[in-house]
This record gives structure tokens, C-alpha cells and sequence, in this order.
């Protein structure tokens, strides 16, 4: 007798080929990752730079020269967009991992301990659930970080936006991930083998690291996945009303910022930037539904 | 029902008070301060001058004594000036908040009109190719970002075709009449539905599933009704209820939706007020115009719980509250 013996990875794996658009999506983000990831490499071999200005050629259409021709100020829009891209991708999945490191810690610790904290911890998320999400972010996005008391060096440094945005988005996008690891943690604390761990004397923290955590991985995995597609699109958000990321560090938000008033003679600068967010976007929607069908029993 | 609504009043007050409070302690953290700006615009200005009129406006006052000091007026019903419109906060509010709820009202009632329907033609076949058509324009609709979505149909309708204005309002370009007005509010209201059809799509689909899985639609099928007759005698109503309260729940989105897209179209609402005022540093119009979007977020949420608790006369009132 003759019996094939599944693993679960191949399962899963098998599950998650059915869904060719999770693959189409997750193989793009795969290139735009190595593109971006490459970003200088690729610009040298190229011949391409995104940073000299040159005001006699602005505005140009498509050449061998500029791929996709140059902007206002005569830069190359292609390589733009390649270092915009290397820029949104890198703070859009930094904020993600940070949200959802956030989320699972305070879900975790809602979920296990119950009682007072769960229910003081779930109203704080109840309470930043309902709040105007956008207007506030600017807010926070427009505050004068010196006046913070943060060190001279962190407000003056260059990169002192990207930080900012990676703070203001991930202190925003926790609360989905934070509700769902709770639940989870909800039901798997009153389990046997819970139970059992709890009897052998392991410590509150070992049963939540060893036991529980490994449990949630794979939610945990489907929102931070989906919550990447909106915090890159909150990113864009805030950059093109011009509160995201500074120039002259280039994001595909940002790259639009100017574009609305050049649309009567350079539409194709509106054009390129927020297909590329959109694409983007969708990939990870589209990877996260992939992965869920993938990963739930249930479906 | 009486008591849980006021429960859920009550906790809604508290988190409109702490945010009023927190509001206020950000604006204090904005480049700046109104002394500063006295500075800008009259250069004769010594710092000892600058320190006088900060003590003179209680500037220099630790926060709490400042909240509080705004709290009393405000109470009263003083709200303080505007500093760009030189005018009180109300007057600047009214014809924003006028010119928003057309917006929204409008938007909010055509995406509804179209998504609900598309959710359920998709839910009542499933995996089936139109499911799937709808199902990618779902996807579309949450994932692209609305201000592309807004300089899009500005550059179609405005740039190449030239029949839509790109923004503004009819009376600031100096023209009169119903269908003038009209003109200018055809993109905004079309980019902010767009936007928002895509997830109520996706609710109703989901809900409208999970309600043709009961069994009192099999019976409904076995004693011979039409389809037609199925879905919207048995089925709708129930797969209604949920849907119903995660659009009120969206309402909070739509101040988000309208901030960016009065921002693009110049068109003179309540999130492009809320946009001016931070970026202008008009602390009284920022902090009444996000106070403002904060209860109307926080109303929104309460009428979700309620119409949750009132649609589903299962839940019991007392639990809800706990």
C-alpha cells in the first residue's frame, strides 16, 4: 500500500498556487523589490540619474536618453521613479513591520492577561479606531519635533522625515492587527495545551513566545501583508499634500505633489508615479487575499 | 435601549473631551506660536516686546492653565478669530460645513446606490465570471490612491476633453445658476464615490453569502419562491444589518476622503478648511475644525452600535455595554 504523506508547507504551497493572481501579484512586488532594492546598480547601468538638474531640458517627451523623459526641472523621470520606489517601498513595509510589531504585543498582552488591562487596552484601540484618522495625521505630521525635546541632530537630519513618516503611520495602523491577535489569543488561552504548559510552571512570557505566538503567525502574517497595501497608500497620502516625505528624497507620493499644477503640460508626471502606488497597492491586496485562502482552514 | 444609549453618549463625551485636549497640546507643539507671526508681519517687534505679549496673552502659561483658560471660552460659547479670515471661527465654519454635506451627502448616496446592488449580483453568483469582474473592481477601487484617482479625471475631463472645470467653485469663477453649480461638483463627488464603492462592494458581497447559507432561504427555495423573491423578501434585510453598521462606520473615512479631495478640486469644504488652517497656523480654525471632525467620526460610530443593537434584536442591551 501506497500512501503519499503531504507536509504541510507543500499544502499550503499547493493552496496558494491555485490563486494565479496572489502569484502574478507576489512575483511583481518580487521585481520592484529587486528594482528598488538595486536602485543604484540599475541607475549606473542605465546611465541614469535622478538628481542633476537641467533647466534647458525640462518637460522632455520620451528618448533614448530619458526613457520616460524629464520633469520640471529636467531630471530623468525613470530614475526618479526608481529611487521614489526604493524610498515608499522601504517605508511602507518598515512602518508595516513596526504597526504590526505593535499590534501583536498589545494583543497579546490584551488577550492573555484579560481582566483591567484587556479592557483599558481595547478601549484605548476602540478609541483611536474612531478618531478622523487623516486630519489628526497631519497634525501630527506638521509638529515641530525640536519642541518635543528631541536631540538637535535627529530634527536637522536629513532623513529626519522618513523617520517621522515611519512613526506617524505605524502609530495609526496597529489597531487592526492588535484586535485580530487578541481574539485569536482569546481562544487559544483556554486550550488544553495551554493549560498543560501552565501546569509544568512556564512562565506567562514562554507561554506566550513559545506557544501562542507560533499559533498567530500565519494571521499575523495576512494583516501585515494587507495593512503594507494601506500604509503605503496613507504614505502617499501625506507626501503629495506635502507633509510625508521631503524633498529633495524622492517618494511616489511626493513625485505628485507638484504634478497637479503641471497638468495641463506635462500630464504624464501625474501619470507614472501614483500608477506605480496603485500597482503597488493592489499587489499586496491582492498577495494578502492570496495568503489568507492560503493559510485559513476554514476556507 | 434608553440606557445604552446614553452609555454610549456619555463614553463618546469622554473621548471627545480627552481629544480636545490632546488637539490642544499638538497645536502647542506646531512650528511657531501667534507671537511669531506678529513678529513676521512687523519686524519692529524687540524680544522683550515678544516676551511682554506672551505674558500679556498668556502664552507663556503652562499648558493645562492655557487648555483650561480655552475650555471656559469655548463653553461659553468663544471660539476665538480666525487669523486668516479675520472673522469668528463660526462664521468661517458654516458655509465650509454647507458646502461639505452636499459633497459627502451626495457621494455617500450614489456609491451606495451602485455598490450595494454590485455586492449582491456578485454574491448571488459566486466564482462566477461577473463575480470575479466585480471582484477586481473591488480591488481596484481600495487600492488606488484617491488623489491619483482625482488628478485622473481631472486631466480626462478637464485637460483633454475641456468639459468639466479642474476645481474651484461656480462662484468664484464668477458664474450663476443650478447647473453651474453642478459642473463643479461632478469630479469631486465622481473621484470621492469611486473611491468608496470598492469596500462597500466588498461588505455586501460578504454578508449577502453569508446570509443565503441560512436555512430559512432553503425553505424559502423549497416552497417554490422566485430567486428575486428569495434575495430581497428573506435574504436582504438580514444581510443588511451588518452592512448597515460598517458604513457608519465608514463615516469617519469620509472626512479623511474629503480632506484630500477638496484639498485637489479647491472646492471651499470642511477638510480643505481643516488642511488651510494647520498648514496656515490658524490655531482657533484648526482646533474647532478637528474637534469638529472628531464628533462627527465619534457620532458616526455611536449611530453604528446603535443601529447594530436596534436592527438585531438578539443582542440584548445590557451585555453591549459592558
Amino acid at each position: 500500500m501506497t500512501e503519499t504523506v503531504h507536509r504541510p508547507q507543500a499544502l499550503l504551497w499547493a493552496r496558494f498556487r491555485q490563486h494565479r493572481l496572489a502569484i502574478a501579484s507576489g512575483s511583481l512586488l518580487l521585481i520592484l523589490a529587486c528594482i528598488s532594492g538595486g536602485a543604484p546598480l540599475w541607475l549606473h547601468l542605465l546611465a541614469l540619474d535622478g538628481q542633476t538638474v537641467d533647466l534647458f531640458n525640462r518637460f522632455q517627451p520620451a528618448s533614448a536618453s530619458h526613457p520616460l523623459g524629464t520633469d520640471e526641472l529636467g531630471r530623468d523621470l525613470l530614475a526618479r521613479l526608481i529611487e521614489g520606489g526604493r524610498i515608499s517601498l522601504l517605508v511602507g513595509l518598515t512602518a508595516a513591520l513596526f504597526a504590526s510589531a505593535i499590534g501583536t504585543a498589545i494583543g497579546l498582552a490584551s488577550g492573555y492577561f484579560g481582566g483591567r488591562l484587556d479592557a483599558f487596552l481595547m478601549r484605548c484601540t476602540d478609541g483611536i479606531i474612531s478618531l478622523p484618522l487623516l486630519p489628526l495625521l497631519i497634525v501630527l505630521a506638521a509638529i515641530d519635533l525640536s519642541k518635543l525635546g528631541l536631540p538637535e541632530a535627529v530634527v536637522t537630519s536629513e532623513n529626519a522625515s522618513l523617520y517621522r513618516i515611519c512613526v506617524i503611520v505605524a502609530l495609526a495602523g496597529w489597531t487592526t492587527v492588535a484586535r485580530l491577535v487578541r481574539a485569536e489569543t482569546l481562544a487559544l488561552r483556554e486550550r488544553d495545551f495551554i493549560r498543560a504548559s501552565t501546569a509544568q510552571g512556564a512562565t506567562s512570557l514562554r507561554i506566550m513566545r513559545v506557544h501562542i505566538l507560533p499559533n498567530l503567525a500565519a494571521s499575523i502574517i495576512v494583516a501585515t501583508t494587507l495593512s503594507t497595501g494601506n500604509i503605503i497608500l496613507l504614505e502617499s497620502v501625506l507626501s503629495f499634500l506635502g507633509l510625508g516625505i521631503q524633498p529633495p528624497i524622492a517618494s511616489w507620493g511626493n513625485l505628485l505633489t507638484n504634478a497637479q499644477e503641471l497638468i495641463w503640460e506635462a500630464p504624464q508626471l501625474a501619470f507614472y508615479p501614483g500608477a506605480l502606488i496603485f500597482v503597488t497597492v493592489i499587489a499586496f491586496n491582492f498577495l494578502g487575499d492570496g495568503l489568507r485562502d492560503a493559510l485559513d482552514p476554514k476556507s | 435601549m434608553t440606557r445604552f444609549i446614553f452609555n454610549r453618549l456619555l463614553q463618546s463625551a469622554l473621548v471627545l473631551a480627552v481629544m480636545s485636549f490632546a488637539i490642544y497640546g499638538l497645536m502647542g507643539l506646531m512650528p511657531g506660536d501667534p507671537i511669531d507671526l506678529m513678529i513676521t508681519s512687523d519686524p519692529k517687534i524687540t524680544s522683550e516686546d515678544a516676551a511682554r505679549l506672551r505674558a500679556l496673552y498668556g502664552l507663556d502659561a503652562p499648558i493645562s492653565e492655557r487648555y483650561w483658560h480655552w475650555l471656559s471660552g469655548a463653553l461659553s460659547g468663544d471660539f476665538g478669530f480666525s487669523r486668516m479670515f479675520a472673522r469668528p471661527v463660526f462664521e468661517v465654519i458654516w458655509p465650509a460645513l454647507a458646502n461639505t454635506s452636499i459633497l459627502l451627502g451626495l457621494s455617500f448616496i450614489i456609491a451606495l446606490m451602485i455598490a450595494l446592488p454590485l455586492g449582491i449580483i456578485a454574491a448571488v453568483r459566486p466564482y462566477s465570471g461577473l463575480d470575479y469582474g466585480i471582484n477586481l473592481f473591488v480591488f481596484a477601487g481600495i487600492s488606488v490612491p484617491p488623489f491619483w484617482l482625482a488628478l485622473l479625471l481631472m486631466m480626462l475631463f478637464a485637460v483633454v476633453l475641456g468639459i468639466l472645470p479642474a476645481g474651484g467653485t461656480a462662484e468664484a469663477a464668477g458664474a450663476s445658476g443650478f447647473w453651474q453649480g453642478l459642473k463643479y461638483l461632478v469630479l469631486p463627488i465622481a473621484s470621492l464615490t469611486i473611491a468608496s464603492i470598492g469596500g462597500h462592494t466588498r461588505y455586501m458581497r460578504a454578508s449577502m453569502i453569508e446570509t443565503l447559507r441560512n436555512d430559512y432561504i432553503r425553505t424559502a427555495r423549497a416552497k417554490g419562491l422566485s430567486e428575486r423573491q428569495v434575495i430581497t423578501g428573506h435574504a436582504l434585510r438580514n444581510a443588511l444589518i451588518p452592512v448597515v453598521t460598517i458604513i457608519a462606520l465608514d463615516f469617519g473615512y469620509l472626512f479623511s476622503g474629503a480632506l484630500v479631495t477638496e484639498t485637489i478640486f479647491a472646492y471651499p469644504g470642511m477638510g480643505k478648511l481643516i488642511f488651510d488652517a494647520i498648514m496656515g497656523n490658524d490655531y482657533n480654525l484648526a482646533m474647532i475644525t478637528l474637534l469638529f471632525a472628531t464628533a462627527f467620526t465619534l457620532f458616526g460610530n455611536f449611530l453604528a452600535d446603535v443601529a447594530y443593537t436596534w436592527l438585531d434584536p438578539r443582542l440584548s442591551f445590557g451585555e453591549s455595554d459592558q
